[in-house]
């Protein structure tokens, strides 16, 4: 008995393992290679703008439009149209969750709300300025301000607070439920002290993710509230105000002679703010199922 | 009719005898009532607001398109002039500008975000796989404006050494920029249609001798065909929507391009440059909503089809 055991590989098995391995480490070199990119984003932005990081930076409002100077009427209104945008669109978004997750039924009516979901997601951003435009701008004579650009992101951003929060409901075991249903509480009970509680990673996640997509998005606000310059601080919800996004788009592209750090540097600031809330999204998923027991 | 046996009175057609009792408005009815319409409200909400844009951008659109616009000759004109007197409104260079960009971004996408899935799905195990889907949500999650940036500061020079043009700011940049911001997605839905075909199919292959890679490419794939095809049409109209980056990354010429080393303009990227100096109402903001009705009429039917191929799969499954 030489080399016949009967579990050897033929030499056609040989030939069907060695395709399998080429096709293992193509596909590991394509997914990497789609990585690789995101890494020399980050480290170039690291590079580039680190230089331009201060105190003084973070600090001061912005000279020569944009060329000189810091952001900081441009952090604070991107903290204004982030917190507005949520605060409209959290509350509307969770109620369209638990009316899909709880009280919907398998209809036309369904079928109609998911659809319009989708699709709401789907529209190209400038679609959603076009509306705002036409929509809070305008018809409702809200004005370019602040409240007319959260509307308009909230409009965006809706779709993200559903099917996040949607999908946490449906987690939560139908046994928990007809646990609190069978000791006689109502469905809006049941949802408030079971449901709700139990999908709080889910609304958490929802909103992190609002925040991301409401401190990058550009086209949606430079029609609708955020202006390319101003120096004061916005005092309420019918100013004018400054955008970390659209400031950066206006320091790469409108203005000359700036410093090449200074573009990098906003880009930086936002990719960094944009990655840590989703740094926290992912870590908080993570840890609610690694704790979750059911 | 004979008494109930737990109330002694006796039981009414068809109900129960405890059905009024249980039946009674109190206070927890009512609230129960107002949250159920409160919530249906917010259900609503989605449709009222794809209803409303609809038709905000229509009936801005329309009057203009109705009465002092040649449709056919709007998209087939090739000079796009709006400012000169008398005003042009060609759009086949936007449209050309968005068809060749998006083709680019898509030769670009799909090899990626499809090679990345069936990695990510097929092959990939444990905490590797765990990094691996990290990785591609950061990905996902970089704001346009910062590929606009990438695409203007570091893509534009590479090109030009690259491929010794003079313009850096072309089809290709902006391509190359929508491809890497359309994979991440596409590879996440991708992944899901790979996820969605069940694992007895696999086993059943497995047991036969197929190798790991024969069971992706003889059984997985073809059965996954419905959702991967979502997957591609939603990259699609990913990269077709994109704004901010495209006209950081484009050059935004309003010119056909001939070459993926000219620079072009998109219908995303036009609306984007010239909404903010075009008088509100006058032909030209209205023209612009024109664009914007397109672009909403083809991106409905794009999420629509894909939607459709999704759930059609499901239900066949």
């Amino acid at each position: 008995m030489t080399s016949t055991s009967p579990f050897a590989a033929t030499a056609h098995e040989g030939t069907k393992l060695a395709v399998q391995q080429v096709a293992r480490f193509g596909f590991l070199a394509i997914t990497l290679l789609l990585l690789i990119p995101a890494i020399g984003i980050l480290a170039v932005l690291v590079i580039e703008g680190a230089p331009g990081f201060s105190l003084e930076f973070f600090l001061d409002k912005p000279r020569d439009n944009g060329a000189a100077g810091g952001i900081a009427t441009a952090l604070v209104g991107t903290v204004w149209l982030t917190a507005c945008a949520l605060a409209l669109a959290l509350p509307l978004g969770v109620a369209a969750a638990i009316y899909l997750s709880e009280y919907a039924r398998d209809n036309w009516l369904t079928r109609t709300i998911n659809v319009a979901i989708v699709n709401l997601a789907g529209v190209p951003s400038i679609v959603h300025a076009l509306f705002g435009v036409g929509a809070f701008v305008h018809f409702l004579h809200f004005g370019k301000s602040i409240l007319a650009a959260s509307c308009t992101l909230a409009v965006m951003t809706l779709p993200v607070v559903i099917v996040a929060t949607r999908e946490s409901m449906q987690a939560v075991p139908k046994a928990f439920r007809e646990a609190c249903w069978n000791m006689g509480a109502t469905r809006w009970q049941t949802i408030w002290r079971i449901v709700l509680p139990n999908s709080g990673s889910g609304i958490l996640t929802g909103l992190i993710l609002v925040v991301c997509r409401a401190v990058g998005e550009t086209a949606p606000i430079m029609f609708t509230g955020a202006v390319f310059l101003r120096q004061q601080f916005p005092s309420g919800i019918f100013d004018k105000t400054m955008a970390l996004s659209l400031h950066l788009f206006t320091v790469s592209t409108q203005v000359t002679n700036v410093p090449r750090h200074v573009p990098f540097a906003v880009a930086l600031t936002l990719i960094l703010v944009v990655l840590s809330m989703n740094a926290l999204a992912i870590w908080f998923r993570m840890r609610l199922r690694g704790r979750k027991k059911w | 009719m004979a008494p109930s046996p737990l109330t002694g009175e006796p039981a009414s057609a068809g109900q129960p005898p405890w059905a009024k009792a249980l039946d009674h408005r109190d206070r927890g009815w009512w609230s129960d009532f107002a949250a159920r319409t409160i919530v249906w409200l917010g259900g609503m909400s989605a449709i009222l607001f794809i209803a409303a844009i609809f038709l905000f951008i229509a009936t801005q659109g329309l009057e203009f398109m109705r009465h002092r616009l040649d449709i056919g000759a709007m998209l087939t004109g090739a000079r796009w002039e709006p400012t000169v007197e008398p005003p042009v409104y060609g759009a086949l260079p936007l449209i050309a500008g968005t068809a060749w960009i998006t083709g680019v971004a898509m030769l670009i996408a799909i090899p990626l975000a499809f090679g990345a899935a069936i990695y990510i799905g097929e092959f990939a195990r444990g905490k590797q796989r765990e990094w691996l889907k990290i990785g591609i949500e950061m990905l996902a999650a970089i704001p346009s404006v910062v590929w606009g940036v990438i695409g203007l500061h570091v893509m534009k020079p590479i090109i030009q050494d690259v491929f010794g043009v003079q313009v850096g700011l072309n089809v290709l940049n902006a391509g190359i920029i929508l491809g890497l911001m359309a994979a991440p997605i596409m590879a996440t839905i991708a992944e899901d249609a790979l996820k969605a075909v069940p694992d007895s199919y696999r086993e059943a292959a497995e047991a036969l001798g197929a190798t790991r890679w024969q069971v992706v490419w003889k059984v997985v794939l073809p059965h996954a065909r419905p959702g991967l095809s979502a997957a591609v049409l939603l990259g699609i109209g990913r990269a077709f929507g994109e704004t901010i980056a495209v006209l950081m990354a484009s050059g935004h010429r309003l010119m056909v391009p001939e070459s993926i080393f000219d620079s072009a303009a998109t219908l995303t990227a036009t609306i984007a440059a010239e909404l903010g100096e075009a008088a509100v109402g006058g032909d030209h903001y209205q023209m612009l909503f024109v664009l914007g009705l397109l672009l909403f009429v083809i991106t409905f039917t794009i999420n629509l089809l894909a939607d459709w191929l999704v759930r059609g799969r499901r239900k066949s499954a």
